[in-house]
């Protein structure tokens, strides 16, 4: 039987029966009858195996590169074996959210350990169990700033510009303000930040590294914002935050970031993993699922969903988002990840993406691909090509490499991670020595 | 259980990442953190055995018995799994030049023209990440379209009714409107003259459900959307309950502007404890210029990416969780022209069955023949003997049986709603009435019981208030 419905003509017969019906249509006595649908405009049903093989074909009509030094926003980096076999166990698979605590206490274990995790990668009190993606949580992070009196956003102009958009079209939502923050030499110019604040300003966002791959002074941006009373939010590349200074030791209010380098295949754009970590005073804002420690009857340890008279599901149009589902999975994910890397592995990780984006930076300097930024960057930076972005590009595809992105004024934004080593830097460098020089 | 950090010991770990050959570079010390990083230090193996036994103690839809009503927890084909981890779909930067992503647009090309023929809309963005992500940007379009006729500023209300899913008025708050509710009716409907007095020239759009999370599919649904239209204002379709319908009847048809889908549960991609699901937002011709960045359109070389002219922005990144998409093109594909019909009527056969043996013993508030679900009142079996529905479903758990959804709707007091999805056989059906039926007459003759259950669970019932009064939300090892 097709639509893996199980029941045979007579179990169908015999509940029919049981219901009183002749025919299945009955039941539908409420929809009127020239409503329905004759027939859908839809290919027939396939058998696995026929199914299986249109899908291979359309996924061979894709390109798969060996090499990536492309990032802006999607990151390249290796998965452990033992995080896809964790993952794909059919109980995290299959189970909805973890409403009945006492028959999925193996889910919010799992939740409550990604929330330490990233608690301690941000330096934050308290995060949630995850949102949709790293820009929504952005996004999200400047909606709980928001009050009657400061219903402005300032985004950093180096922030990732789909980070922007976001921002945007949710402030538009809730009829907020957005303004972008000019830049200096790459950076967020702090002195035009000064002079954006004022009592109207609910937050500052920023992002760490920038989309330039830059470092930002947060530290400074944090004094600034909260100098005028306002919040900062602090988006973070999680495998950076292994060496940089987290959001916390920087002032951050609300820490936010795409979770997608912690073991989630690029997947042309998801499904990714939005992570959430605020102050304790900020904890009662936060959007989303929260995993808390409670007993049972019987004085055992036990997990539950928690502070949930935040949520849409209780307080309907008073919730502080409208958000249900989320991505439990890629944190379930992110969390096996992180315990199969370690701290060393995280931090190696982290120093191989800095130490490989330098050397290529050094290399492709020979070539007269410059730097147009001086201010320090971790493992993405931008550069001048001396021939056209879309001749390099061709060049490397040709090679099976894909190269950085080119920007709109005909620069490339590189990315370097533990994936692209100094063998595949030193092949990339010998391929454009061909035409750079 | 210990948590993974309790299994942590000093010396372990896996060995996954050489060192740099260019170790020369290292950071400034002026941007290192200070804090160290607390990750435990485990073996593969230890990740392994933790990890798996957490797995036991979830109940996942492979367990067991999963009528959540309104979450459409069928079962999920494997096959979905499989192709969704074809390294050229997992291995697609999505910044690739379009002439190597031609695969991915495929699928969303195809997803589109699918689900818009099952839907009777004209053009469907795959960018929002699940249902309620769908539902806030059906409103943003809603939103642009009024702002552009100049009528933005007027229309600042959006009507539910008061059996709507919570996430309809949250979604409603995220776009800066003002929720009006409306009442139900004798038959479970819309209250068609609560909704004639409610629309006026401040309405934006209605938010509706149908069938409703009664079960019920509301015969007005013509004059319904009729009424909101001659007001002025759009009216919105949740797609939560589609499962009941597909293939069958198309909101399109019904005079719904808008729709979102839970790809998640009606087109059997898995929910994964809580996600990755997928909200992809429909529309009618007139609302496509709105649509997100980056719409997926179909022209004389394929498929491409392109920029709607009043474009809302953008809700994510990127094209939204494209890997889900790729599991329910996968699901439509196998099921085909006959196939989806089929499973709807599958689905609403099973509740159909169930809710007529159910109702020899418990209050079925509503008459007529449902649709996927049902909602069971036990406001008389609590008067009666103190067994209230929470009672019943921890009975449940018991017996290995996931409960219904809980107290929802809010109109039906002591709710239980019963969804039990096509792909369930007649004696797993049969099995979950006789245990809904042990259970009725364990309430009417050892009602303490009930109060006492779960008994064979992982943990029995938790202290909600303590986790809420005193937040406890990450581990921190013991001091001594």
């Amino acid at each position: 039987m097709a639509s893996y419905i199980p029941m045979n003509e007579d179990e169908r017969r015999e509940m029919m029966d049981t219901i009183g019906i002749s025919s299945l249509d009955e039941m539908y006595v409420n929809i009127p009858a020239d409503m329905r649908v004759k027939k859908l405009n839809l290919p027939e049903g396939r058998s696995e195996l026929e199914t299986r093989r249109l899908m291979e074909k359309i996924s061979a009509k894709n390109k798969r590169f060996s090499t990536i030094f492309r990032g802006a926003g999607a990151y390249w980096h290796y998965i452990p074996a033992i995080v896809g076999a964790v993952v794909n166990k059919e109980e995290f698979v299959t189970a909805y959210t973890p409403y009945q605590a006492e028959i999925s206490q193996g889910v919010l274990q799992a939740i409550i350990v990604f929330q330490t995790m990233i608690a301690n990668l941000t330096g934050m009190d308290v995060t949630n169990a995850s949102v949709y993606d790293g820009a929504s949580a952005a996004a999200e992070a400047t909606n709980m700033c928001r009050d009657r009196k400061r219903n402005k956003a300032l985004v950093s102009g180096a922030a990732n510009p789909m980070v922007i958009d976001t921002i945007k079209t949710y402030c538009f939502g809730n009829d907020s303000e957005v303004e972008l923050i000019p830049l200096k030499d790459g950076q967020t110019d702090i002195n035009a930040l000064a002079e954006m604040l004022d009592e109207t300003v609910s937050c500052v966002y920023l992002q760490q590294p920038n989309y330039y791959g830059i470092i930002e002074d947060a530290e400074a941006l944090a004094q600034a914002a909260h100098a005028a009373g306002a919040k900062l939010i602090m988006g973070v590349n999680p495998i950076a935050a292994a060496l940089l200074k987290s959001a916390g030791e920087c002032g951050a209010d609300i820490a936010v970031g795409e979770g997608q380098p912690l073991g989630m295949p690029l997947s042309f754009g998801g499904p990714y993993l939005g992570f959430m970590a605020t102050t304790n005073a900020l904890m009662r804002k936060l959007p989303g699922r929260i995993v808390g420690e409670t007993v049972d009857v019987d004085g055992k340890r036990a997990f539950v969903l928690t502070l949930q008279a935040r949520e849409q599901h209780i307080r309907r149009e008073k919730a502080s988002s409208n958000i249900c589902s989320n991505q439990n999975l890629c944190a379930l994910t992110a969390s096996v990840y992180l315990a199969a890397i370690g701290t060393e592995g995280l931090q190696r990780v982290a120093q191989n993406c800095y130490a490989h984006a330098h050397y290529l930076a050094d290399k492709l300097a020979e070539l007269g691909f410059v730097r147009i930024h001086k201010t320090p960057f971790f493992h993405e930076f931008v550069t001048r090509p001396p021939l056209a972005a879309d001749k390099v590009m061709d060049l490397l595809a040709k090679h099976d490499i894909l190269g950085g992105l080119p920007l709109a004024n005909g620069d490339i934004l590189w990315c370097a991670t533990e994936m692209t080593t100094k063998e595949e830097i030193d092949e990339m460098i010998r391929i454009l020595e061909e035409v750079a020089k | 259980m210990e948590l993974l950090f309790e299994r942590s010991h000093s010396g372990r770990s896996l060995e996954n990442i050489p060192a740099t050959t260019v170790s020369e570079y290292q950071l400034p010390e002026q941007f290192a953190r200070r804090t160290p990083l607390d990750l435990p230090s485990l073996a593969e193996v230890d990740i392994s055995r933790h990890y798996t036994e957490l797995s036991h103690h979830v109940h996942g839809v492979n367990c067991g018995f999963y009528p959540l009503g309104s979450c459409t927890m069928k079962y999920n084909p494997k096959i979905g799994e499989e192709i969704a981890a074809l390294p050229n779909f997992t291995q697609i930067h999505p910044l690739q030049p379009a002439q190597t992503t031609k695969g991915c647009l495929e699928v969303l090309g195809l997803a589109q023209q699918y689900l818009c023929e099952i839907t009777g809309m004209d053009a469907m963005s795959f960018q929002p990440a699940a249902g309620a992500h769908g539902e806030f940007t059906g409103l943003l379009l809603i939103k642009a379209y009024h702002h552009s006729r100049g009528d933005g500023a007027k229309r600042t209300k959006v009507i539910v009714p008061d059996s709507a899913h919570g996430t309809n008025p949250a979604s409603a708050t995220m776009n800066g409107y003002t929720t009006v509710n409306v009442p139900s009716n004798a038959e479970g409907g819309v209250d068609l003259d609560a909704l004639r007095a409610a629309v006026g020239p401040d309405t934006a759009a209605l938010m509706l459900t149908n069938p409703n999370t009664l079960g019920i599919f509301d015969k007005n649904i013509l004059e319904i959307t009729k009424i909101v239209h001659d007001a002025g204002g759009l009216v919105y379709y949740d797609g939560a309950n589609l499962n009941a319908v597909m293939g069958l009847v198309r909101p399109g048809d019904m005079g719904f502007d808008v729709i979102h889908l839970n790809i998640h549960k009606t087109f059997g991609t898995p929910h994964g404890g809580g996600g990755p699901g997928s909200g992809p937002c429909g529309c009618k011709a007139f609302l496509a210029p709105f649509l997100p960045k980056d719409q997926i359109k179909e022209n004389a070389e394929g498929y491409c990416l392109t920029q709607p002219a009043q474009s809302i922005g953008r809700v994510r990144s990127f094209y939204g969780n494209f890997l889900v998409v790729v599991k329910a093109l996968t699901y439509i594909l196998m099921l085909g022209a006959k196939g989806i019909p089929e499973a709807a009527q599958g689905s609403v056969l099973n509740a159909n069955y169930m809710k007529t043996k159910l109702s020899e013993v418990y209050d079925v508030p509503y008459d007529g023949f449902c649709m996927h679900e049902f909602v069971l009142s036990l406001e008389k079996l609590k008067h009666e003997t103190g067994v209230s529905a929470l009672d019943v479903a921890k009975a449940l758990m018991d017996n290995g049986i996931h409960p219904p959804t809980m107290y929802f709707p809010l109109i039906v007091h002591e709710a239980l709603m019963i969804e039990p999805t096509e792909t369930e056989s007649k004696e797993t059906l049969d099995r979950a009435i006789q245990v809904f039926m042990d259970i009725y007459h364990a309430a009417t003759a050892d009602a303490e019981s009930l109060h006492q259950a779960p008994r064979h669970t992982t943990v029995r019932r938790l202290d909600e208030t303590r986790a809420a009064r005193n937040p406890v939300l990450k581990y921190t090892p013991d001091k001594d």
